[in-house]
C-alpha cells in the first residue's frame, strides 16, 4: 500500500490484516477466482543485498580495476556436447517464449543478448524465426507442452534446455490466457484461437529421472551429440534435484529461485512455493562438489538478479553463470514512466505493472496486440539490453578485482560475508564481522 | 537393402547411418536386427525411407521422426513415435505408455494394444489402436485423431482441445470436458479413411465419436471442481 496516504494519528493497521491484504481478501469475495499475475516473488526476501564482498588489503592482493585483465567467459556444456556452447559473458537470457512476448521484444532480446556475445532462450511456443535470426547463441526449451515443438528447430538450436520447473511456480505449469492466443501464437501452439491455454506441469512420455535420462539421450541421439543439454528446475529440493539431474545426464543445471519472473501464475504460488535464490546456490553447488561434477557440470542460477553484485555474488557461491529475465525485460522497457499515464488507465503504475498475462502492457512487450507491439523498436531496445548487459559485467569485473582475481568463476565464498543470520545460514557463508556461519560452529 | 545387427554395433552408430540419409539417400529400405529392447532406436529421422526393426524397441522408438515409414515387429516401450512429424509408425506388437505422445502428424497404427495416455497431447498425428487403449488416453489431445478398434480406460480424452476420438468398445469413462458425440457423415467418411491408411477392416458403424465439449476453454469460476 502506498505510503503517501494519510492516516490519522491513533489509528494502527494490523500487521496480519494490512490494507493489501483486505484488498485482495474483497477482491476474492466478489470475483470467486484467484488472482493471477506476472512478475515473481514481490515480498521481501534473504537476497544478494545480505551479503558484501570482503576486498582486498593487507592479506588479500587486488587487481587494477581498469587495467588488469579479468576474464568474464565461460564454456558451457563440456561434459558431452561435441560443440559447447561459449559465451563471452556469464549473464544469459532465461527462456520466455513468444505469445507471452511479442515478436518484437523477444527480437529485441536475441539482438542485445547477440551484441554480448551471450545466448537467449525460447519458451513455451517454439521457436520464432525472429529469434533465430537475431540471436547467435539460442537455447531452445523443451518443455511439458511441446508446443510447436520440432525436429527442426530442435536442430537449430545451440543448445537444448529441458525444462522441469521455474522459480516462479515450481510444480506448476504455464498459463496463456485467451486474449493473448492471437491467430500466429494459436498456429504455433495448434489450438483454438482465444482459449486459455494450459501448459502441463509434467512431461507428458516420461517421469522420474531415470525416465528422464533416457528422454535426454534421445535429444542428444536426434542431435547427434553435437550441442549440450541443459535441465532447468524451479528451486525447492535443490540439493536433491541438482543430483539426480547430473545423474540423468545433464551437461548444465539451471536453478531457478522464487525470485524468477512468470508471465502469469497464481498470486499463490508466486509466493508461496519455492525457495529464495540465495538459499538454493549452496546446496545445488553442494550436491555438485560431492559428485566431483562442480564446473564439469556446469551451473546456471537465476532469479532475482540485477546488477553486477548479484551476477558476482551467485558467481562466487559457485555458479558458472547467471540467467535474467525480468530485468532484461525492465532493460528493454518494461514498467517505463513514460507510460504512466497509461498504466493508470488500466489500474496499475508504472513500477507495478504485473498483469503481463491480460496483454495490454503500454510498453508494448508482454502483449500481442499489434498496435502496442509497435512500440517496441527491437533494434532500439536490444541496445539498451546490451548496454545493461554490458554493464552487469563491468561491475560484477570490478568486484572480482578487488578481490584479487583476474577471472569471475575465481570468486569464492570465502570473498563474502552476511549481513544477517538468516542469509549467513542460507549462503553458508559467515556473519559480517565474525567467523559464524550458523550450524557450523565458530 | 541395408541390414544392421544390433548386437555388432551400436544405437548410436545405427542412428548416424540413418540420419545421414538425410544429407545423401543411399539406401531406401533398411532392417534392423536383434534390437533388444534397446532405446532410442530409429529416432530423428528425416528421410522418406523403410526401417523394418526386427524385434522389441525399448523407448523413444521412431522418436520425433519425419518422412520415414518404420515398422516395429514385436513390442514397443514408452513414447513410440513421440512427437513424430509425418511419415508412418507401425508396431506389429503392444505399445507402452504414452505412445505417439505430442505427435504433430503422420500415421501410428499399433495392432496390438496401447498403455496409459496413448496420444497424449497429440497435435495432429493420426492413431489407429487394433487393440485396446489404456487410462487418460488423449489427454489434452490438440488435433488429429484416435482411432481404438477395442476398449478405452478411465478418463478418456480429459481436457481435450480438438482431436477427434473414435472407439468401437467400451469406454470406461470419460475425463473432464470429453463427450460422445452425434457420428455425423463426415466423420464416418474420416474414419473410414483412417481404417484404410491404416489397413484395418472394421465396421464403421460399430464406432461412437467422442470430442471436446469445449466448456473449459475459458476458465470459469463455476468450473473449479472440473479441473
Amino acid at each position: 500500500m502506498s505510503d503517501d496516504i494519510k492516516v490519522k494519528p491513533g489509528l494502527r493497521e494490523s500487521a496480519t490484516f494490512d490494507r493489501n491484504t483486505m484488498t485482495e481478501i474483497r477482491r476474492a469475495a466478489e470475483t470467486g477466482i484467484y488472482d493471477i499475475r506476472g512478475f515473481g516473488a514481490k515480498r521481501k526476501l534473504p537476497h544478494f543485498d545480505d551479503l558484501l564482498f570482503l576486498g582486498a588489503s593487507m592479506s588479500r592482493y587486488p587487481l587494477e580495476g581498469y587495467r588488469e585483465k579479468c576474464n568474464t567467459s565461460v564454456t558451457l556444456g563440456t561434459r558431452y556436447a561435441k560443440k559447447p556452447i561459449v559465451l563471452d559473458i556469464p549473464v544469459t537470457i532465461a527462456g520466455m517464449s513468444f505469445g507471452a512476448l511479442s515478436a518484437n521484444a523477444k527480437e529485441a532480446l536475441g539482438r542485445g543478448a547477440s551484441l554480448m556475445g551471450t545466448s537467449t532462450t525460447t519458451g513455451d511456443g517454439g521457436m520464432t524465426p525472429e529469434e533465430r535470426g537475431q540471436s547467435t547463441k539460442l537455447v531452445y526449451q523443451y518443455l511439458p507442452s511441446r508446443y510447436g515443438m520440432n525436429p527442426d528447430d530442435l536442430r537449430k538450436a545451440d543448445a537444448i534446455e529441458v525444462v522441469l520447473g521455474q522459480g516462479a511456480k515450481p510444480g506448476g505449469g504455464g498459463m496463456l490466457l485467451g486474449q493473448k492466443i492471437t491467430d500466429r501464437v494459436a498456429k504455433m501452439r495448434t489450438l483454438p484461437m482465444g482459449v486459455d491455454q494450459r501448459s502441463a506441469c509434467r512431461h507428458p512420455d516420461w517421469t522420474g529421472p531415470d525416465d528422464l535420462a533416457i528422454k535426454i539421450q534421445e535429444l542428444r541421439e536426434i542431435t547427434d551429440w553435437q550441442v549440450p543439454i541443459y535441465i532447468k528446475v524451479g528451486a525447492t529440493r535443490t540439493y536433491y534435484d541438482v543430483k539426480l539431474a547430473v545423474k540423468a545426464g545433464a551437461d548444465v543445471i539451471v536453478v531457478d529461485g522464487m525470485q524468477g519472473g512468470t508471465a502469469a501464475t497464481q498470486e499463490v504460488f508466486i509466493e508461496h512455493v519455492g525457495i529464495p535464490t540465495l538459499a538454493a546456490i549452496p546446496q545445488a553447488v553442494r550436491a555438485l562438489q560431492e559428485m566431483g561434477m562442480h564446473r564439469k557440470v556446469q551451473l546456471i542460477v537465476s532469479g532475482g538478479i540485477r546488477n553486477g553484485a548479484d551476477v558476482a555474488k551467485c558467481m562466487a557461491l559457485g555458479a558458472d553463470a547467471v540467467a535474467i529475465g525480468t530485468a532484461a525485460l525492465v532493460a528493454l522497457g518494461c514498467n517505463h514512466p513514460k507510460y504512466e499515464e497509461e498504466f493508470q488507465k488500466i489500474g496499475s503504475a508504472a513500477g507495478f505493472y504485473d498483469d503481463y498475462h491480460e496483454g495490454k502492457d503500454p510498453a508494448g512487450i508482454s502483449t500481442q496486440d499489434p498496435e502496442l507491439m509497435k512500440r517496441l523498436d527491437p533494434v532500439a531496445a536490444g541496445r539498451h539490453l546490451a548496454n545493461y548487459l554490458n554493464v552487469l559485467t563491468l561491475e560484477a569485473q570490478t568486484l572480482a578485482r578487488a578481490c584479487g582475481k583476474n577471472d569471475l568463476r575465481n570468486l569464492e565464498p570465502e570473498d563474502l560475508v552476511a549481513l544477517t543470520v538468516e542469509s549467513a545460514a542460507m549462503a553458508n557463508v559467515p556473519l559480517a564481522g565474525t567467523s559464524w556461519i550458523p550450524g557450523k560452529g565458530f | 537393402m541395408k541390414t544392421i545387427n544390433l548386437t555388432e554395433c551400436t544405437v548410436r552408430d545405427l542412428n548416424q547411418a540413418l540420419h545421414d540419409q538425410t544429407v545423401e539417400c543411399t539406401e531406401r529400405e533398411w532392417e534392423v536386427l536383434e534390437p533388444k529392447g534397446q532405446h532410442n532406436i530409429a529416432c530423428g529421422l528425416d528421410q522418406n525411407i523403410s526401417v523394418d526393426i526386427k524385434g522389441p524397441t525399448g523407448y523413444f522408438c521412431a522418436g520425433m521422426n519425419k518422412k520415414a515409414h518404420i515398422t516395429i515387429h514385436g513390442n514397443a516401450g514408452q513414447g513410440v513415435a513421440e512427437n513424430m512429424m509425418s511419415g508412418s509408425v507401425r508396431v506389429k506388437g503392444n505399445a507402452s505408455q504414452a505412445a505417439g505422445a505430442t505427435a504433430h502428424g503422420g500415421l501410428l497404427v499399433i495392432e496390438g494394444d496401447a498403455g496409459a495416455r496413448c496420444g497424449i497431447s497429440m497435435k495432429g498425428v493420426d492413431i489407429v489402436v487394433k487393440g485396446s487403449v489404456g487410462h487418460m488416453s488423449c489427454f489434452m489431445g490438440q488435433a488429429g485423431s484416435l482411432v481404438v478398434c477395442g476398449d478405452a480406460g478411465d478418463a478418456l480424452g480429459d481436457s481435450l482441445y480438438e482431436t477427434h476420438i473414435y472407439v468401437k468398445g467400451e469406454v470406461k469413462s470419460l475425463g473432464a470436458d470429453c463427450i460422445a458425440k452425434e457420428m455425423r457423415d463426415e466423420h464416418i467418411e474420416e474414419l473410414s479413411e483412417l481404417l484404410n491408411r491404416a489397413g484395418v477392416d472394421e465396421d464403421v458403424t460399430a464406432f461412437k465419436r467422442y470430442g471436446t465439449a469445449r466448456q473449459l476453454y475459458n476458465f470459469k469460476v463455476d468450473n473449479t471442481s472440473a479441473y
